[in-house]
């Protein structure tokens, strides 16, 4: 057995465990550890890389016909999520020990962090779904642990709380679909499951049920409409664990797990339709949204939602390889976009209203260029990485789909529009403010992270590269339409940004409806209060009603009225004791004559 | 006699109701006499309508009874005792129908010549000895009592 | 010819009405006089049944024995009942029944 995937599953663990146990007090020990214990899971998976395939796993829980299995699955899908979950942590830790420098909860931060990474891992390594769900809940804790990092501030604590039941809402739905599909086919492994879900002979309501159930998942961790609401409110956790569970790894946990599961969905084309639409509903509202924020991290958080509604919806078109593609080169520029905007927050002292920036490309530099890089990805501007795996999703759709290409076409066009709105105001531009003025340079720790994570933004799009990774990405011509509708949407996008935004002070455009967006927080805040309401109400009446009127009082009552009653046989009234007698008198000759 | 016992009952003046008792008494008599009872029907009228009827007039006068005054209606006694009262009818309707051995004519008689008085005599000195004596002493127990009862404070 | 159950009919009503006196009036002499009502009621069923029950020849004097020492009872009852009621209409000047409540627990 191979011992590899082992050990990248659980030195993490091992950091975590050893700093939360007994290195608390001794802060930077503690992060060199989980610095160290990331190193060594890469290392690991680039062994693991060049390995074949393999899928093993044994008994954890064996009671004879109840059986639970852990185990791992390294095929091209896994291996090259390890690649990223691990690269892209270990640049993020690293990152973390410039950022996270002077806090004083830095071993608990990076205890977190480590912990996040063993749940992560398990993910990504998992080859059933029990497994897979229980590294999901652990993952949705470790986001719960970080997001509430600085948990003294009430905005923070709520943050976390959101993100936590929001998740759970999913969960319930996830958990839901596992059991349908246990049921249905007895056995949970991966492999077993994609022979044998097509043979089972199920309805075809029952499948596509199962597969929305699964994908309720999804929606909750990869923040899909309408459990979009928690991740913009993340944003409150410190800006390293933004890029790493919130752009890079967790959120795509979802568009992993529904890559992996597949074979559920293709059976059912209804399943696929719903996730494709929601999918893009997702992207849409997000771009709208992102394109009214003021707050860097906030934008950035949005833009996260709309790409990953954009995986989604390329599940739902049917081609998973193409959304983990999306998924493999988002990784790089949206964390270095994190980091990147957590270079300017650390400089200009924890500023993050992109109207109070400006002016940063010359005290800035390295930070400058490998953001306005990130960007460029992001945006689609060939031949960065983002091009090609945003390109990959329109041929897609254009292909199967026609309307949808028309949906995600206008997406394209806002994210390059309010990326360029970002750019300009945050980075070009005269300085709009003291903090911007006395901006600086961040310290190498932070810097290098930069550099190397611009690096695969430049060219893992190009397929070389992407080869290594995907085999199965389509290396037919590439058509024609999708690469032309892709260019132009990109250059408009920019230009609009460009027109709209250039040399301004202050924002020309706004839009309530996005910058509230769409007031969905307000209509779930409402709605929580309403069943709270109702059901305080019910609760209240029952109470009042039921328990106290109807049980209490009526107990007391019905004694009293007996005791009424009863009182009538002794009143001393002679008539009304004849009368009694001959009551009693004219009921015994019925009973005893006529009822016998 | 039902015509003069529903008029014991209705009439307001007591001292009219006490004389439709008597006449009600009157009839049980003949109805007695009707039945081959001859004895009894006149201790019925010799006791009860000689005897107690006048004990009922005297304390009404001693009383001074006036006509009793119209009151006001309490309707739910009234209801209640009404309902007893159909009710219990109604048992007996049920009863008498029901009896099939009452729809009988009377059997003949065939007297030996002693007449009625002698043979309730000779059933009542031979068979009952013992309860007869027993009245005795309950009448003058209850002369005593009376005459107690009725007793004015010594001064 | 009247046949026994007319007479216990006879009997049975004659009894309802007394007991309709007794509950309904509210002069306590005219419920005495409704209770003696009652018991001739009972006493003419007797009767109608020693009259019917014939044994060699005559009537069941047993029944008829029975009614004499009834009738006996009844006026030492009256006695003794109208000697209360004049100790009580001296104590409480009323004959109204509903005043007449202290017999009560």
């Amino acid at each position: 057995m191979n011992p590899a995937p082992w050990i990248i599953l659980f030195a993490p663990l091992l950091a975590a465990a050893v700093i939360a146990i007994a290195t608390q007090p001794l802060k930077k020990l503690s992060s060199y550890l989980s610095v160290a214990a990331v190193a060594v899971s890469f290392f690991f998976s680039l062994l693991v890389f060049g390995s074949s395939d393999q899928d093993v796993s044994f008994n954890w829980i064996d009671l004879g016909s109840f059986q639970i299995r852990i185990g791992y699955m390294i095929d091209s899908f896994s291996k090259t999520m390890l690649f990223i979950v691990s690269g892209v942590g270990l640049v993020i830790h690293v990152y973390s020990l410039g950022y996270m420098h002077d806090d004083r909860g830095r071993s608990r931060y990076f205890a977190g962090l480590s912990l996040f990474m063993f749940s992560m891992l398990g993910i990504v390594l998992a080859n059933n779904f029990i497994m897979m769900f229980v590294f999901w809940e652990l993952v949705g804790v470790s986001s719960y642990i970080l997001i509430g990092h600085w948990f003294d501030r009430p905005s923070a604590a709520d943050a976390a709380n959101k993100a936590l039941i929001v998740n759970r809402i999913g969960d319930f739905g996830f958990m839901l679909g596992i059991l349908m599909v246990w049921s249905a086919s007895g056995t949970v492994m991966f492999d077993e499951l994609s022979s044998k879900w097509t043979t089972l002979g199920l309805s075809a309501g029952y499948t596509t049920i199962a597969a929305l159930l699964i994908f309720c998942g999804a929606v909750g961790k990869s923040a899909q409409f309408p459990l979009h609401v928690w991740l913009p409110d993340a944003m409150e956790g410190p800006t390293p664990v933004s890029a790493l569970i919130h752009a890079a790894t967790m959120v795509a946990a979802g568009v992993y797990m529904l890559a992996r599961v597949f074979f559920l969905f293709s059976g059912s084309a209804g399943a696929l339709t719903v996730v494709l639409w929601i999918g893009l509903i997702t992207s849409l509202l997000a771009a709208l949204m992102a394109t009214q924020q003021d707050d860097i991290k906030r934008i950035l958080a949005y833009s996260t939602l709309s790409q990953l509604g954009l995986m989604v919806s390329a599940i739902g078109l049917g081609v998973p390889v193409a959304a983990l593609f999306h998924l493999f080169t988002h990784a790089f520029f949206k964390a270095l976009l994190f980091l990147g905007a957590g270079s300017v927050i650390h400089s200009l002292h924890n500023e993050q209203n992109i109207w109070q920036m400006g002016g940063l490309q010359k005290k800035m530099p390295i930070t400058f260029w490998t953001f306005l890089i990130a960007t460029l990805a992001l945006a689609g501007c060939p031949p960065l990485a983002g091009f090609w795996s945003k390109d990959g999703i329109v041929a897609a759709a254009f292909e199967h789909n026609p309307a949808s290409a028309l949906v995600i076409s206008v997406i394209n066009f806002f994210t390059a529009f309010y990326m360029t709105r970002l750019f300009l105001v945050a980075f070009l531009g005269p300085a709009r403010s003291e903090g911007a003025n006395h901006a600086h340079e961040s310290p190498p720790v932070m810097t290098v992270p930069l550099v190397l994570l611009a690096i695969p933004s430049l060219i893992a799009g190009l397929p070389l590269v992407s080869h290594l990774f995907f085999s199965e990405v389509e290396s037919s011509e590439p058509s024609i339409p999708a690469i032309a509708v892709s260019l132009a949407v990109f250059l408009g996008g920019t230009l609009a940004g460009f027109a709209l935004y250039r040399g301004k002070n202050s924002d020309p455009l706004d839009i309530p409806l996005f910058e509230n967006r769409f007031y969905i927080d307000q209509f779930y805040a409402g709605l929580v209060k309403w069943t709270q309401d109702s059901l305080a109400g019910i609760a209240a009446f029952v109470d009042r009603w039921i328990i106290d009127g109807g049980l209490v009082r009526g107990l007391g009552g019905t004694t009293w009225g007996f005791g009424f009653a009863l009182r009538f046989l002794q009143i001393g009234n002679l008539q009304a004791y004849a009368f009694l007698f001959g009551f009693g008198v004219v009921l015994l000759l019925y009973l005893i004559l006529f009822a016998s | 006699m039902l015509f003069f016992g529903v008029m014991v009952i209705v009439n307001r003046s007591p001292v009219s109701s006490a004389l439709s008792l008597v006449v009600c008494f009157l009839g049980l008599a003949a109805l007695y006499i009707s039945l081959d009872a001859f004895f009894l029907g006149v201790i019925q009228i010799l006791v009860y309508a000689g005897a107690v009827m006048v004990l009922f007039l005297f304390i009404i006068m001693l009383l001074d009874l006036k006509a009793e005054q119209r009151r006001k209606f309490n309707l739910i006694p009234m209801f209640g005792g009404v309902v007893v009262i159909v009710l219990f009818v109604k048992v007996l309707l049920d009863v008498c129908y029901g009896f099939q051995g009452g729809n009988a004519v009377f059997p003949a008689l065939h007297s030996d010549g002693h007449g009625d008085t002698w043979e309730v005599g000779m059933a009542l000195f031979q068979q009952y000895k013992l309860p007869l004596q027993m009245i005795g002493a309950l009448v003058v127990v209850a002369t005593v009592g009376a005459v107690l009862l009725s007793k004015r404070e010594l001064k | 010819m009247a046949t026994l159950n007319d007479y216990l009919l006879v009997s049975g009503l004659l009894f309802t009405i007394g007991f309709a006196g007794v509950l309904l009036r509210r002069n306590i002499i005219i419920i005495f006089m409704a209770l003696e009502l009652m018991l001739n009621a009972a006493n003419l069923s007797l009767v109608g049944f020693s009259r019917f029950h014939v044994r060699a020849g005559l009537p069941d004097y047993n029944a008829q024995v029975l009614v004499f020492f009834i009738i006996t009872v009844a006026a030492a009852e009256v006695a003794v009942g109208l000697a209360v009621i004049v100790a009580l209409f001296r104590a409480k000047q009323t004959t109204h029944i509903e005043d007449l409540n202290s017999l009560k627990f």
